[in-house]
C-alpha cells in the first residue's frame, strides 16, 4: 500500500481540523517534547552481577540505539555463558545464605524501597524508556512507570503473608528464578517478574530484551541504592543466546519468560522432565468484538486503545476487531475518522499518540505482513499522518473485510495493524473470537450487562475486557489459555507463580 | 475368563464379563480389534481387555470435547450431586470391586479399605464442586474505577495416564479433573485394569453424562503418545513415578502448550486437595467500568 492511501469506500478521509498534526493547516499541536536534560545516560552499561556492574568476560558489548533517529545511545555488555554462570551462582549464594535467611518483614521492606525510588526517579525512567524503545513518553509516564512502581508496592506487601498464600498449607518459595523479558514494556516487565519473585523470598537473574535494556539497568542501580543484599537481582544483558543460557542454566529453579509462542514452546521443550516451575506469556491474537447495542463511540476509543496502544506492540492487543454486521459501517467510518486524528512521531512529544516501532527488524516485519495482508485480498486502510524521516514508523492501519484464513487474522503482528471481520449472531462472534490457537485476551463491547458476561465467560482467553481494553494492574492476574502461556503474573495468581504449597503433613 | 471364576462352582456355568472401554457413554471394543490380556499376580489370566489404539485415542478425546462445554456449564451444586452418586453407585457394588482387587493380589482387609477409601475420596471432591471457586477466586482492588475478578474456569480436556493404583488412584486422579468442569480421556495401562473397566460401568449408572469421563485399556507406549500430542486436548494429569515417561509425554504437549501436572505417587493415600483441582484451572481475569 502507499503512504498516501485514502480511506477506501467512504472517501478521503475527513479532517478534523485542530487535531491533526498537520502543520500545513496551521491548526496543528505545536510541538511539546518532553525535555531530557537532566536525564544521565553513560555512554557504557555492564552486567549487574552479584551487586556490582561489570563488563562482559571478554569485553564483548552491544549497541542499544533509539528507534526515532536510529541514533546509537549506549554500548551496552553481550553476557556470555560464563557471565550467566557468575550471576546464577550470585544468586544461589544470596538465595542460600541471605535471601532466605532474611525475616519476611524485612524482605518486604527492601521491595518497599525500591517500589518507591522507582517513583522518585519516575520522569527519568519514563524518558529513558521512551529514548530507548520508541513509546510515547505519554504511555511510559503514565503506565509503564508508574505500573512498574505499583508491581514492587503491591508483592512487598505479601513478602510476610506467604501463610495466606495458599488456603491450608503452608508457603516455600522456589530458590533460583531465571527470567527473560520483551522489549514491549521493559521496565514494567522487569517489575512483574522481579517484584514477585524477591517479594516471595527467591533470588532473580534477569535479562531484559536486547533492544531495551536501559530501563532494567537503571532498574539494577535503584536496587543497588536501595541496599538489596549483593545476589538477590542479577541482570544480564544480551540476546537470544544470553536469554537462552539463563533459562537453561541447570541451576535456575524456576523459568520466567515472556516474549513469542515460538521460542516459548523452545523453552518448554527444554525443560520436560525437569520437573523444574516454569510461567510463560506468550502471543496473543485478541478479538475486540463490538455488538450493535454498543456505545459506539466508547467502543472506538476503546478498538483504537486496544491496537494502537504502544505502536501495537503489546502481547494482548486487540488486533482483531470484530463488529457485528448492523453496526460495521457506522463504527468503521468513525474508527476511520479517530484514526485520523492520531498522531505518529517523536516519542517525547507530549502529543503523541504513537511512537516509533521498537527497531528496524520489527518494521520489516510489519511492513511484510501489510504487504501479506494485501496480496491476501484483505483491503487496507492507513491513514494520512505526516511521519519523521528517520526513525521507524508505521502509520495506523486497518485490513478491512479479512477472512478468517488470512494471515494478518491468525497470526500474531505485534505492530499497528488491525484485522476488521464482521458477524451476524452472538454465537458467530464468540466462535470467531475463539477461532485462534492463541488465548491471551478479548474485549467486548455492549450495553447489555448479561450480554457482555456472557460473551466474556464464553471466549477461551485468561483476560477479558469488557467495555474496555488494555487495562493493568498489580493486583489482576495476567496470562493466557492455550499458545498465549502458561501461568499467571499479577495478584494472588501471580504470587503462586515463585512458590509451592507445602506439602501435605 | 473372569473374575468371578474362583466363585464358579457347582453345577451353573457363569456368564462371564466382558471388559469393554468406556468412551462417549457407551462400551465399545477397540476399533483395533486386538485385546490384551490381565493377569492374577501368579500369572493365570483372568480376563481379556481391549488393547486400544491411536485411533481410539482420537475418537475418545471427540467424545470428551463433544461433552466439556456441557459438562462444564452445568452447575457447581450438579456436578456435586453427580459425584456424589458416583459415590454411591461405588459404595453399592463394594462387594464387586473388593474381590477385583482381591484378584489383582490385594487382601481382602487391603481391598475393603482401597474401595471405602474411594468412595470417600469421591465424596470428598463431591463436595469441593461448590466451594473450590469461592476459596480461590478473587476481586481484585485495582487502582481504577473497574470492578475485577478473577475465577477459575476448567482447562478442558483434560489426558489422563491413570497410576498404577488401580482404584484408588484413579478415582483420585479422575474426581478433581471432572469435578472442576474438565473432561477426561483416561488411559489405564497398569497391571490391573479390570477395576477401571468396572469402574465404568459404575460412571455409567451415576448420571454422569455421556463423554466426560472416558476410559481406554491398552499399552502405554502405544496410546500415550498419541494423547499427548493431541491438539485438541488441553490438559494432561500423568500419574507415574518415571521421569522419563513424564518427560516424553511433555515434549509431546508442546505442540499445544498443553499443562501438564505430574503425579509420582505409588501410594495414593493422602492424595487429596483443592489444589488437585485448581491445577487443572485457567484463572481468567474480567474487568468492568463502573461508572454511569
Amino acid at each position: 500500500m502507499t503512504d498516501s492511501t485514502p480511506a477506501t469506500g467512504h472517501g478521503a478521509p475527513k479532517l478534523r481540523l485542530g487535531l491533526r498534526n498537520d502543520n500545513d493547516d496551521g491548526w496543528g499541536y505545536a510541538p511539546a517534547p518532553e525535555s531530557t536534560d537532566h536525564v544521565e545516560l553513560r555512554d557504557r552499561y555492564g552486567l549487574f552481577i552479584d551487586g556490582e556492574f561489570t563488563d562482559a568476560k571478554g569485553g564483548r558489548t552491544f549497541e542499544t540505539a533509539n528507534p526515532a533517529t536510529e541514533e546509537k545511545i549506549a554500548d551496552v555488555a553481550l553476557a556470555s555463558d560464563a557471565d550467566v554462570d557468575a550471576a546464577v551462582a550470585a544468586a544461589r549464594r544470596a538465595y542460600d545464605e541471605v535471601w532466605s535467611q532474611l525475616a519476611p518483614r524485612e524482605r518486604g521492606k527492601y521491595v518497599y524501597r525500591i517500589a518507591r525510588v522507582l517513583q522518585e526517579r519516575g520522569r527519568e525512567l519514563a524518558i529513558t524508556e521512551s529514548l530507548d524503545g520508541g513509546k510515547p513518553i505519554r504511555e511510559s509516564r503514565d503506565v509503564d512507570i508508574p505500573l512498574a512502581a505499583a508491581h514492587f508496592f503491591y508483592y512487598a506487601g505479601w513478602a510476610d503473608k506467604l501463610d495466606y498464600a495458599f488456603p491450608g498449607r503452608g508457603a516455600r518459595s522456589l530458590g533460583v528464578a531465571g527470567q527473560v523479558i520483551p522489549w514491549n514494556f521493559p521496565l514494567l516487565m522487569a517489575a512483574w517478574k522481579i517484584a514477585p519473585a524477591i517479594a516471595a523470598g527467591n533470588t532473580v537473574v534477569l535479562k531484559p530484551a536486547e533492544t531495551t535494556p536501559l530501563t532494567a539497568l537503571k532498574l539494577a542501580e535503584i536496587i543497588q541504592d536501595a541496599g538489596v543484599p549483593p545476589g538477590v537481582v542479577n541482570i544480564v544483558t544480551g540476546a537470544g543466546e544470553t536469554g537462552a543460557a539463563v533459562v537453561q542454566h541447570e541451576d535456575v529453579d524456576k523459568v520466567a519468560f515472556t516474549g513469542s509462542t515460538e521460542v516459548g514452546k523452545l523453552i518448554r521443550r527444554a525443560l520436560a522432565g525437569s520437573g523444574k516451575h516454569y510461567t510463560l506469556e506468550l502471543g496473543g491474537k485478541a478479538a475486540n468484538l463490538v455488538f450493535e447495542d454498543a456505545a459506539v463511540d466508547q467502543a472506538v476509543e476503546g478498538i483504537v486503545n486496544g491496537i494502537f496502544f504502544n505502536q501495537g506492540h503489546v502481547c494482548c492487543a486487540g488486533s482483531r476487531l470484530l463488529v457485528q454486521e448492523s453496526v460495521a459501517d457506522e463504527v468503521i467510518s468513525k474508527l476511520k475518522d479517530r484514526m485520523e486524528t492520531l498522531i505518529v512521531g517523536d516519542p517525547l512529544d507530549k502529543n503523541t499518540d504513537i511512537g516509533a516501532i521498537n527497531s528496524r527488524a520489527q518494521l520489516d516485519r510489519i511492513e511484510e505482513y501489510l504487504k501479506i495482508g494485501e496480496e491476501e485480498g484483505a483491503e487496507p486502510f492507513q491513514t494520512s499522518c505526516p511521519v519523521p524521516d528517520r526513525g521507524y514508523w508505521c502509520r495506523p492501519t486497518l485490513f478491512l473485510h479479512a477472512a478468517q484464513s488470512h494471515r494478518v487474522v491468525q497470526e500474531e503482528i505485534f505492530g499497528p495493524v488491525l484485522a476488521v471481520q464482521t458477524f451476524r449472531t452472538v454465537d458467530e462472534g464468540i466462535a470467531m473470537a475463539n477461532n485462534t490457537p492463541y488465548g491471551l485476551s478479548g474485549g467486548v463491547w455492549s450495553d447489555k450487562g448479561a450480554k457482555a458476561f456472557r460473551v466474556t465467560s464464553r471466549i477461551r482467553a485468561g483476560v477479558l475486557w469488557a467495555n474496555t481494553y488494555n487495562k493493568f494492574d498489580p493486583t489482576a492476574p495476567f496470562g493466557g489459555y492455550k499458545e498465549s502461556g502458561i501461568g499467571r503474573e499479577g495478584g494472588l495468581a501471580g504470587l503462586h507463580a515463585y512458590l509451592q504449597p507445602e506439602e501435605a503433613a | 475368563m473372569s473374575e468371578q471364576r474362583s466363585t464358579a462352582e457347582a453345577d451353573r456355568l457363569p456368564v462371564l464379563k466382558t471388559h469393554k472401554v468406556y468412551v462417549g457413554g457407551k462400551f465399545p471394543r477397540s476399533e483395533s480389534g486386538r485385546f490384551d490380556r490381565a493377569f492374577a499376580p501368579d500369572g493365570t489370566p483372568i480376563a481379556n481387555i481391549c488393547r486400544c489404539s491411536r485411533k481410539d485415542v482420537r475418537d475418545a478425546v471427540t467424545a470428551a470435547r463433544a461433552a466439556q462445554a456441557g459438562w462444564a456449564a452445568r452447575t457447581a451444586y450438579n456436578r456435586g450431586q453427580i459425584l456424589y452418586r458416583i459415590a454411591e453407585m461405588l459404595e453399592g457394588r463394594s462387594a464387586q470391586f473388593e474381590a477385583l482387587l482381591a484378584a489383582g493380589g490385594a487382601t481382602s482387609r487391603e481391598a475393603a479399605a482401597e474401595v471405602q477409601a474411594a468412595v470417600d475420596r469421591l465424596l470428598h471432591y463431591a463436595g469441593w464442586t461448590d466451594k473450590f471457586q469461592q476459596v480461590f477466586s478473587s476481586v481484585n482492588p485495582v487502582a481504577t474505577s473497574h470492578f475485577n475478578f478473577s475465577i477459575l474456569e476448567p482447562m478442558g480436556v483434560v489426558g489422563v495416564l491413570a497410576p498404577e493404583s488401580p482404584l484408588l488412584g484413579l478415582v483420585s486422579s479422575i474426581a478433581p479433573a471432572i469435578a472442576g468442569g474438565n473432561t477426561t480421556v483416561v488411559l489405564v495401562t497398569g497391571g490391573q485394569p479390570l477395576p477401571a473397566t468396572t469402574f465404568g460401568e459404575v460412571l455409567n449408572s451415576s448420571d454422569v453424562p455421556g463423554g466426560v469421563v472416558n476410559i481406554l485399556t491398552g499399552r502405554r507406549d502405544e496410546m500415550l503418545a498419541p494423547l499427548a500430542g493431541h491438539r485438541d486436548v488441553d490438559a494432561l494429569l500423568l500419574c507415574s513415578p518415571d521421569p522419563d515417561v513424564a518427560r516424553s509425554a511433555e515434549i509431546e504437549a508442546v505442540h499445544n502448550l498443553k499443562r501438564v501436572a505430574v503425579r509420582p505417587h505409588e501410594d495414593w493415600t493422602d492424595v487429596q486437595s483443592p489444589y488437585e483441582i485448581t491445577d487443572l484451572q485457567e484463572v481468567k481475569t474480567t474487568w468492568h467500568p463502573i461508572g454511569s
